[in-house]
């Protein structure tokens, strides 16, 4: 009983910290360069998860004020969550733009490939 | 009932992401990236996160999705084989999950009202909300009267953004 | 798309309705969930519906790119400005208490209210703006 009880209480942990090492392995392990913005995004929602898990409260409803109602989850983390998101899509934004540049530059969006370029360029000059 | 959805969209979620790791087609990643971003606001529904859902929703599977599918038609859609082993990334990974596991032993449980967290400033702002600005949705008059100053700043990232996007990417006129 | 008669027909049913709907979440973000930032998205999700519908042009034509690019740093000065405001009528940065000869309350309202609307100008004009650059990049 207590196995479970110990699942359901860490549950929400244990999968936000999965989805943020997922996050982290694509940004080391990928060499391309929308997969790592990509890999970017899924940390930065597992990051969402870590603000507003803790703040559910069993029972409760949504914060929004009502006679009807009592015990409300707590309002906070979702006000930096919410203005979070909209930044997060203005960087992604940003970042997919520089990697269209670099496309146009180099011809093509694989870091390794780049610093082939890169390589060859410093040898021819 | 509750814990039960939210355990089986986080499981979902978990395996939409390990998706998104092994497939190599990037259009199939950026859909699959727009499945995670529904599956994510319902996830936030179940939390009470109402505010923070209709956010999600609408810019996770809309509006980044069309710039990711904008940024593929700009540059190419196949991901190259890789060159180096994952076993470092992997290693590194791994590591890294199995630290912060160990540290979930030490935190609140879910769902519990008694946290230091959640006795905190934000049952302040539900108890004192009311009576100072009169606006029933906690969420608009935290985010945009007590913590102000915070959603200026916010507003200010998304203008600077915006204008590093257009001087990357608009074509200006040649004078002359 | 241009030739696709259902994405046509469905579309131009459902645009109005989105923004509608837009305008709702961002008059109703007092009283139910919404607010500037839900709204603004939604805004800009109808805009960049109807431009990958209809085409670059199209939605060009409706909403003119340097409008689009005008009402960016608006929203933001919208915001600052209430913050002025503020110090105008005797209180602090972005207090919103004085605004209305010191009715609290209603001073709340509006300051709340007119913040959000320049959240909303902001947001929803960035992401246009963001859409037209990438669009505007892919074509010949």
């Amino acid at each position: 009983m207590t196995l479970i009880q110990d699942i359901i209480a860490n549950y929400n942990y244990w999968i936000t910290i999965f989805l943020m090492v997922a996050g982290l392995y694509i940004v080391v392990a990928k060499s391309n360069m929308i997969k790592t913005l990509l890999g970017l995004a899924v940390f930065q929602t597992s990051v969402y998860l870590l603000y507003l898990s803790p703040g559910k409260i069993l029972g409760g409803t949504p914060p929004i004020l009502d006679p009807n109602f009592t015990v409300y989850s707590n309002p906070l983390p979702h006000v930096l969550i919410l203005t979070a998101i909209v930044v997060g899509v203005a960087t992604l934004a940003l970042g997919l733009a520089l990697v269209v540049r670099v496309h146009e530059a180099y011809g093509t969006i694989e870091e390794d490939e780049i610093m082939d370029v890169v390589d060859r360029d410093d040898h021819a000059g | 009932m509750e814990l039960l959805i939210n355990m089986v969209l986080l499981t979902l979620l978990a395996a939409i992401t390990i998706g998104i790791i092994r497939v190599r087609n990037l259009f199939a990643v950026v859909v699959l990236a727009g499945a995670y971003s529904f599956l994510m606001a319902s996830v936030m529904m179940v939390l009470d996160a109402v505010d923070v859902a209709m956010t999600e929703a609408a810019v996770g599977a809309g509006i980044s999705t069309v710039l990711a599918l904008g940024a593929l038609h700009l540059t190419k859609t196949e991901e190259a084989a890789p060159r180096y082993s994952a076993i470092l990334p992997l290693f590194v990974a791994v590591g890294t999950g199995a630290m912060l596991i160990y540290g979930t032993w030490g935190l609140p449980g879910f769902g519990l009202a008694d946290t230091p967290m959640n006795t905190g400033v934000g049952l302040d702002y539900l108890n004192r909300n009311m009576a100072e600005t009169g606006i029933p949705n906690v969420v608009t008059a935290v985010l945009a009267s007590y913590r102000g100053f915070d959603t200026l700043g916010e507003v200010a990232v998304i203008f600077t953004a915006g204008i590093g996007v257009l001087l990357l990417l608009k074509r200006f006129q040649r004078e002359g | 798309m241009r030739l696709d008669t259902i994405l046509r027909v469905v579309s131009k049913l459902f645009i109005p309705f989105i923004f509608i709907f837009g305008l709702y979440v961002q008059l109703h973000g007092d009283f139910g969930p919404g607010g500037g930032f839900q709204a603004g998205v939604i805004l800009a999700a109808g805009v960049i519906l109807y431009a990958i519908i209809y085409g670059l042009n199209a939605a060009e034509r409706a909403v003119p790119r340097a409008l689009v690019e005008f009402l960016v740093p608006l929203g933001v000065l919208i915001f600052a400005g209430v913050g002025l405001w503020g110090i105008a009528s005797g209180g602090n940065y972005l207090e919103y208490n004085k605004l209305i000869h010191g009715d609290a309350i209603h001073g709340q309202h509006w300051g709340v209210f007119l913040v959000e609307i320049g959240v909303l100008v902001t947001v929803a004009s960035t992401m246009i703006a963001i859409f037209y650059a990438f669009a505007g990049r892919g074509r010949p």
